[in-house]
């Protein structure tokens, strides 16, 4: 039987090889693109990510990802962001003074973290959302993060009637910032699941598990 | 909650072959560095280094297969290392799937490399490797001095001001290599890492004289972040790394 079809968006980001591998190794019919009929088309969008923000940014405009990953949420239809392609999801990114717009799915702003040492680099444990499905079963299991910035406050309105809020999922380094966001079709992660072995595997496959 | 200390084994690899073998029990090809990758994979390496040390650059083409077929099969983060020049040969080794290269006697000799290459990828994917020396050259105010071609070569630069220079420079973390312990299964030199951990806030790999798993925790002590060694790993033990980790644990430092 065939497995899920996620697309992972080339937009020209970094090591895209390994996620590609790593949603393959456990189960997914993987199509490297950026071409609006996968994107549109797939069970599953990976947005990858690594770099400055706003070089980020930019490139997913470039390739006019922007309006056709809203569309993919505003039609229910899910996403993973990974790394910066999941900062991007956040209002701004602050890097050297300069803000940059994100798509602004979330309220929050990217910045610095606060640490005695900067990148935040190597495998790190996280306080997973109750009820995450992203996390089910791997709550307690080490995730590998390289990133110097991150989205360290969260300042949803709770108070809106008939919403649910997204679940969010905390990390530390100097401070707590945000490791994971899981938002109806939305789904985002600060670390590398396609680099975190075994449990990075369980989480992609956990997502995967998720696709219609 | 906390970062774990991360234990990375090293791998020499000629022309796609690992040099000086590796001495693991059933293991089919001990020179093939994806099988070994996959074995440290299994018994619990947090990162991989491959350090390409072919030295015609006509077979270079190998380590990028290396890479590549690694990188398919093993997912925790792989580094690159040796003959890494320009920013161009960065984006070969990430498009064959390293997460990160390292970069050595390039860097020394020509400190902008380090810039083209962070502002083009970013800081995370480069790891610059310092192989230092102690020295009683009073114009080395450390008293460490940066040498260069495996540590046959002086450079004159003082180590720790390098390590200053290339972290504002924006590398993403160093790789600091005692010439003088390594080799010696002695332990590291644990002066050295504490004069760097004070000039610098990116993270540290230690390398250089690990002989035993009760090594380890000084360096950590010191202020690395992460642990990297060859011999100890290739020709101990099979559950050497655990030995490590545990070691590290014991001192109460968190690893994975």
């Amino acid at each position: 039987m065939a497995g899920p079809r996620v697309t992972v968006l080339d937009y020209g980001s970094g090591n895209i090889r390994s996620a590609v591998r790593a949603l393959e190794h456990v189960g997914a019919e993987v199509t490297l693109s950026k071409d609006a009929k996968d994107i549109r088309e797939a069970d599953g969008l990976v947005v990858p990510g690594v770099g400055a923000f706003a070089s980020v940014m930019q490139a997913l405009k470039d390739v006019g990802a922007g309006p056709l990953i809203g569309r993919r949420i505003a039609g229910g239809r899910p996403v993973l962001g990974i790394c910066v392609g999941h900062q991007v999801f956040f209002e701004e990114g602050v890097e050297h003074g300069i803000r940059t717009a994100g798509f602004g799915e979330w309220p929050g702003t990217v910045e610095r973290l606060d640490a005695p040492v900067v990148p935040h680099m190597g495998w790190n444990t996280v306080d997973a959302a109750p009820g995450s499905r992203l996390f089910a079963g791997i709550e307690g299991e080490r995730f590998y993060f390289v990133h110097s910035y991150a989205v360290q406050k969260w300042d949803f309105p709770v108070a809106q009637p008939r919403m649910t809020p997204p679940s969010v999922t905390w990390a530390e380094h100097g401070s707590r910032f945000i490791a994971a966001v899981e938002n109806g079709p939305l789904s985002a992660v600060q670390f590398h699941p396609e680099k975190s072995g075994e449990a990075g595997a369980q989480l992609l496959a956990n997502w995967l598990g998720t696709l219609a | 909650m906390s970062v774990a200390i991360r234990v990375i084994p090293c791998l020499d690899v000629d022309a796609g072959r690992v040099v000086k073998g590796v001495n693991f029990e059933g293991l089919r090809d001990a020179g093939d560095p994806v099988e070994l990758a996959k074995r440290y994979n299994a018994v619990g390496a947090d990162e991989l280094t491959f350090l390409d040390v072919t030295a015609s650059s006509g077979n270079r083409e190998t380590t990028f297969d290396v890479v590549r077929t690694t990188a398919e099969e093993v997912f925790i983060p792989l580094t690159v290392g040796g003959g890494v020049r320009s920013a161009d040969d960065v984006d070969r080794l990430l498009r064959a799937g390293a997460d990160k290269a390292s970069i050595n006697t390039a860097a020394v000799d020509r400190p902008e490399v380090i810039r083209e290459i962070t502002h083009r990828f970013g800081s995370q994917v480069l790891v610059l490797s310092v192989d230092a020396r102690r020295s009683t050259d009073p114009s080395l105010p450390s008293g460490f001095e940066v040498t260069t071609h495996g540590g046959r070569t002086g450079s004159g630069r003082d180590a720790v001001e390098w390590a200053r220079e290339a972290a504002d420079g924006g590398v993403g973390e160093i790789l600091l290599n005692s010439i003088d312990a390594d080799g010696t299964k002695e332990g590291f030199d644990v002066e050295m890492i504490a004069a760097v951990r004070a000039a610098v806030n990116v993270p540290i790999i230690a390398s250089g004289g690990a002989g035993a798993p009760g090594h380890f925790p000084a360096a950590i002590a010191a202020g690395a972040d992460a642990v990297l060694a060859a011999s100890i790993f290739h020709f101990g033990p099979v559950d050497m790394i655990a030995r490590v980790k545990q070691a590290i644990k014991e001192a109460g430092y968190p690893v994975r």
